[in-house]
């Protein structure tokens, strides 16, 4: 079994705003674009065009449909490893191969020490984990490992794919143990929950409920009426803005 | 044990070059990562105008497209009957010389008998132009199954239109509201926009019968009845004038508002008043004189009926239009059964709408000057964006709603107003100022225009003098008299019939119109294959280009392959749908960042081919040599008039001028250095109010967008329709014919208008059945991706739960659906966020088995099906026994969301899609389907 370290000198990991994400599915094509041909074997797809075409994502998203101001809404949810502190793919793991890295706290699969037999794939409770069926090896998201320290790639890419494609700005990377960086001001100014915090893994990535919306019900709530001004118009509209034009 | 040590900055590209992106219409910069001349990765182009960086699902997908096995190798002449799929591979010699033959002899005998129709093309300027100079007025792209409603909407009313012309001010808007809008045109623009809104603090109202996507994001959703869109917006105008909630400065100025209107009986009621140089007259408040409505002075008066020197009685715009929706049938209490939205709620939203538009609007500091010659030192903010699309547009009251939500933007003033939805250049241009369209001209002739135009009148109709159509399509006749997109999907049927007359060449690019682009699939499939007493195809001659082996290919006779947006050059130009924002001006260009390892041709060096092996003017020089070596020569070199070519940028001998200028030799290196796109901002003073705002007038002059300044007032009431409907009442030399003569009078109301869409019984078809398109897919081209096909290869029928429990339905169960034309067998899946009479699915799922090379048994074909199966080109008989088009009166626009249908449980055992289709061939020199894909192994570490 693999040991996690006590403490790691960063907390890398993602933002995720719920209320902005409309489930587009950009992070998770262009996720598996970056990463197919960068960490470790390819995400290899089976059956790409036969008849059960399935592959490896490091990405998903989930889509539900919840209550929302007593009115059906549909919730669109981006999972992906979440680098949890007390991550229970790691201390499960026979060889070595998973490991929680001590300066930034992302947590990586060693191809090379990995035999593919699936324990943390069990282990994880979020499903984050994917074993590639090609080279029988397990993938997992690496926060683009090879992206964020990249000095083939200008500063301002530094990031992982996921993040610098949403087109709804609905993804945030950052340092969660800094209370000054941008991720962490945003989990303390809105409202952030750890996903399945009775399975006690503290996770790293946090998502951000969606905001309180303005609903139909109070539309339909006025706190005056448009017809109160009909009413004060008297003779009708046309008359009124007879008056008005001739400065009446 | 030592943690694994990583090299932290391995290699990335060897290159990266900017190019623009074709997985859809939208048109966003990215930056191509390439390694050993492959793609390793496209990313969004930070600088770019239209996505600043990022990039959806299929973008960030689209190296996977230079992979495909359904990619076309070689030209394909066909061996097997029409359909099967069978063909031999030819060379390009060969190929063209056929088309050539074949295009040479039907211009030297009738060129209408050509038909060329695109569809998702992105070079109309020069695909127009092409069918121009060939002489066939029988050219459109794919706007009439599309959009039409929308542009002809638009363009007649505020001369722009949402997506194209025009966007919400994302930045400024406190309140936005979308109509109809799943993901459409404009996709990451419309996710950066709505995602600015929430953070800015805005609210987002979404009125669509289905709650997915943009919707799931909005504070309210509003899941109207499909098709009473307009009659809503109707009822909120009636509202707001009713307790005079209106920008009234904006009306008297802006809009034509106090124009007057005739209402003397006669061949002239109901036409504006005009002086004898055509200037609309108005009352000017300070002597209750008429004077031009361009009188610098003048200061109209809105509400009045007068006498005028020549006798009429005459009330202004703003009169009629105030006793129109002040009636009782548009009141919320009496529009609420027909729309499914209460009426509290409508009362709601006008409120809403009054209250972010105009009580609590600021005024900003902005200098600008309008064209009455007045300076003003500050504007008025609007901060109400509303925006339109697909569910407005593909109904057959779609054009009428259009305007309605046009009049509701003029009333609140939100029309190019700060937080408004403001135009994007080189829009606006007003109806009167575009083209009539061209008639055709005889043999051997170019048109004297563009095929594709705007009527001014019946006079502009290409009718025979016994009203027959003149084009295949009808369009421009009395069944479509506004179809400035043309009819695409009436073409196939219109030329298998022989009605108006039998054609000899269907040629079609990028158009997949033996599936899902067209509005009955069988039918069209059928009438591809028809064939004579003497065993000839009808349409004796098809020819089709496309870069993927689809549904449609396999009905060609002859397969001219095309490249793949990664292998050639494109223009996104002016002259067509240009990029732009509001704040600026841009176009843009493609050119090759890979190179090309098939026998294959970029399709717009065909068409140059083409124009010049027919010695077509403007494709050959002076001594009937080919004038463009190819397209980019033809996008840097061509004049459409002086000084104004396809792209706009870096022009002039010194490639220093914009807008106008001489041709640049260098143009296209200047837009591969810029990132393959060129952009200018609007000057400060002409950022809004652009119709009626001088700098604005003098900029787009200089900039070559008008030939001089086209000052215009918004159309409230438009006297082209009610020049139309005056034919109908039996006015003028242009008559329709009797059995149309009540539906142009009902449809062309001057005024905007609701009528319900369809005319199928709801007793037999109480539900409305409806597609939206997924946000990973576009069209048909998805499926041919690994990736994308893995996000949706198969598509069910989502019902709402009520229905389930009255049809005693579960998810997975397999059902009949049933239309007056058809029906399908399909399986369901129970959802509550959808109107509660409506069923929906994804759009485009289904594919023909064998179709884009994919296994015969994939889940599209097994699982994944079309609604068009349901829906006819026709609607049932009337009890006279005519058969109206399915499509918009006033446009043509295809009306596939009027889809009515009944669903009943399949009995046990039946199950499976149906209908099914036999299996296509792929074609002879296609790439085996690999069983595994690894795609970027080579470069992994």
């Amino acid at each position: 079994m693999t040991s996690l370290p006590k403490s790691t000198e960063r907390k890398l990991g993602l933002v995720i705003d719920l209320d902005v994400c409309v489930g587009c599915h950009a992070c998770v094509t262009n996720c598996k674009a970056w990463n197919t041909s960068g960490y470790g074997v390819p995400l290899a797809d089976e059956s790409p065009y036969g008849n059960d075409p399935s592959g490896v994502w490091l990405n998903r998203i989930h889509s539900f449909e919840t209550e929302q101001n007593d009115m059906s809404a549909l919730v669109h949810f981006p999972k992906s490893c979440l680098h949890c502190d007390d991550a229970p793919c790691v201390t499960v793991c026979p060889t070595g191969a998973s490991y929680k890295r001590v300066s930034d706290g992302i947590v990586l699969v060693d191809e090379s020490k990995c035999m593919g037999c699936g324990l943390c794939a069990w282990a994880c409770p979020y499903g984050a984990r994917e074993m590639d069926p090609v080279a029988g090896v397990m993938k997992k998201c690496t926060l683009c490992v090879d992206r964020i320290y990249n000095e083939n790639l200008p500063e301002e890419d530094r990031e992982p794919a996921c993040v610098r494609t949403c087109p709804t700005n609905a993804r945030f990377f950052g340092d969660l143990s800094d209370p000054d960086s941008e991720v962490a001001q945003l989990v303390a100014c809105r409202e952030s929950v750890d996903l399945m915090p009775e399975q006690e893994t503290s996770p790293v990535n946090q998502y951000l409920l969606p905001i309180e919306r303005y609903g139909a019900d109070e539309l339909a709530s006025p706190d005056f009426n448009l017809a109160s001004l009909a009413n004060q118009k008297s003779g009708g509209v046309l008359s009124w803005i007879d008056n008005l034009l001739n400065g009446n | 044990m030592p943690e694994t040590i990583l090299n932290p900055s391995p290699k990335v590209s060897e290159e990266v070059k900017q190019t623009t992106c074709y997985m859809c219409a939208c048109r966003c910069g990215i930056d191509v990562h390439l390694r050993d001349g492959r793609v390793r990765y496209i990313q969004g182009n930070r600088k770019h105008p239209v996505n600043r960086g990022v990039l959806c699902a299929k973008g960030s997908a689209g190296m996977l497209h230079l992979e495909a096995p359904s990619r076309l190798n070689s030209p394909l002449l066909r061996t097997g009957e029409r359909g099967e799929g069978k063909f031999k591979s030819i060379s390009w010699d060969e190929a063209l010389s056929l088309a050539a033959g074949w295009l040479g002899e039907v211009r030297s005998e009738d060129p209408r008998k050509l038909a060329f129709f695109t569809g998702r093309d992105q070079s109309q300027s020069l695909t127009g132009w092409w069918a121009q100079q060939y002489g066939t007025p029988n050219h459109a792209a794919h706007g009439g199954f599309c959009s039409v409603n929308m542009a002809a909407g638009g363009i007649y009313s505020i001369g722009g239109s949402f997506w194209e012309f025009g966007q919400p001010d994302w930045k400024e808007c406190k309140l936005v509201m979308l109509f109809g809008v799943a993901e459409d045109h404009d996709s990451n623009p419309i996710k950066m926009g709505l995602s600015e809104v929430r953070r800015n603090g805005g609210k987002i109202i979404s009125v669509n019968p289905v709650r997915t996507g943009y919707s799931a994001v909005a504070d309210t959703w509003i899941g109207i009845n499909p098709g009473t869109d307009g009659l809503l917006v109707l009822s909120i105008i009636g509202e707001l004038l009713r307790s005079g909630c209106i920008d009234v400065d904006g009306l008297r100025y802006h809009t034509n508002a106090p124009w007057l209107v005739n209402l003397s009986g006669g061949p002239d009621r109901g036409l504006i008043v005009r002086d004898d140089q055509g200037n609309p007259l108005v009352i000017d408040s300070r002597n209750d004189k008429l004077v031009s409505h361009m009188d610098p002075g003048a200061q109209p008066l809105l509400s009045k009926t007068i006498t005028t020197p020549k006798g009429q009685e005459a009330a202004t715009v703003f009169k009629l239009m105030v006793e129109k929706y002040l009636q009782p049938e548009f009141l919320p209490a009496n529009v609420s059964e027909k729309t499914g939205v209460p009426a509290s709620i409508i009362e709601g939203l006008a409120r809403e709408l009054y209250q972010v538009a105009l009580e609590h609007s600021d005024e900003i500091n902005h200098a600008w000057r309008d064209i009455y010659g007045r300076e003003h030192k500050t504007m008025k903010k609007r901060p109400v964006a509303i925006h339109a699309m697909r569910g407005i547009s593909a109904h057959s009251n779609g054009f009428q709603s259009c305007r309605a939500l046009h009049l509701l933007q003029m009333l609140l003033g939100t029309i190019d107003t700060p937080g408004g939805t403001r135009y994007k250049p080189p829009y606006p241009k007003p109806y009167d100022i575009h083209p009539s369209p061209a008639r055709y001209a005889g043999p051997e002739t170019p048109l004297s225009g563009s095929p594709l135009g705007y009527p001014k009148g019946p006079e502009d109709l290409l009718i025979e003098p016994d009203g027959t159509p003149q084009r295949i399509d009808k369009a421009y006749s009395w069944e479509a008299p506004l179809a400035a997109h043309g009819m695409i999907h009436s073409v196939i049927s219109n030329a298998a019939a022989g009605d108006p007359y039998p054609i000899e060449v269907l040629f079609l690019y990028m158009a997949n119109m033996a599936w899902n682009s067209s509005m009955n699939t069988p039918s069209a499939m059928n009438d591809l294959k028809a064939k004579d007493r003497g065993g000839n195809y009808k349409i004796p001659k098809i020819i089709v280009s496309d870069a993927f082996s689809s549904e449609m290919t396999s009905f060609a006779d002859l397969v001219l392959p095309d490249t793949t947006y990664f292998e050639r050059y494109d223009g996104i130009s002016l002259l067509d749908r240009p990029i732009g924002e509001p704040d600026l001006v841009a176009d843009a260009i493609r050119y090759p960042v890979i190179e090309v390892t098939r026998n294959v041709r970029p399709f717009q060096d065909v068409l140059l081919e083409l124009g010049a092996r027919l010695k077509l003017p403007g494709f050959v020089d002076g001594n009937n040599e080919p004038k463009w070596k190819n397209y980019a020569h033809y996008l840097a070199n061509h004049e459409r008039k002086k000084g104004v070519g396809p792209l706009a940028g870096w022009r002039g001998k010194k490639g220093n001028e914009s807008g106008k200028g001489e041709p640049n030799p260098d143009q296209i290196d200047r837009y591969i250095e810029n990132g393959s796109f060129w952009s200018a901002e609007i000057p400060e003073g002409a950022l809004y109010l652009k119709n009626v705002n001088q700098d604005y007038q003098e900029w787009a002059v200089d900039m070559g967008f008008y030939d001089s300044p086209s000052p215009f007032k918004l159309e409230i009431y438009s006297e082209t329709l009610r020049k139309f409907q005056l034919a109908g009442e039996g006015h003028g030399p242009n008559q329709p014919p009797e059995e149309l003569r009540a539906r142009i009078t009902e449809a062309f109301d001057p005024l905007p208008s609701w009528y319900p869409p369809g005319n199928i019984s709801e007793e037999d078809f109480p539900y409305s059945a409806i597609t939206q398109r997924p946000m990973a897919m576009y069209h048909s081209w998805g499926s041919l991706n690994p990736w994308l096909r893995q996000i949706h290869s198969e598509n069910r029928l989502f019902v709402p739960e009520s229905i389930c429990q009255k049809e005693n339905l579960k998810e997975d169960d397999w059902v009949w659906v049933e239309s007056p034309t058809n029906r399908i067998r399909v399986q369901i899946k129970p959802m509550k966020a959808v109107n509660s009479n409506t069923l929906w699915t994804w759009n485009a799922i289904g594919k023909r088995s064998g179709a884009w090379n994919l296994s015969p048994k994939s889940p599209e074909t097994t699982k994944g099906f079309l609604l068009n199966h349901l829906i006819s080109e026709l609607l049932p008989e009337q009890p006279n026994g005519m058969r109206w088009a399915n499509s918009d009166p006033i446009t043509g626009q295809a009306a596939w969301y009027d889809l009515k249908v009944r669903i009943k449980k399949a009995k046990t055992g039946e199950e499976g899609i149906y209908p099914e289709f036999k299996s296509q061939y792929k074609p002879p020199d296609s790439r085996r389907r690999p069983s595994t894909l690894q795609y970027g192994k080579e470069w992994t570490e």
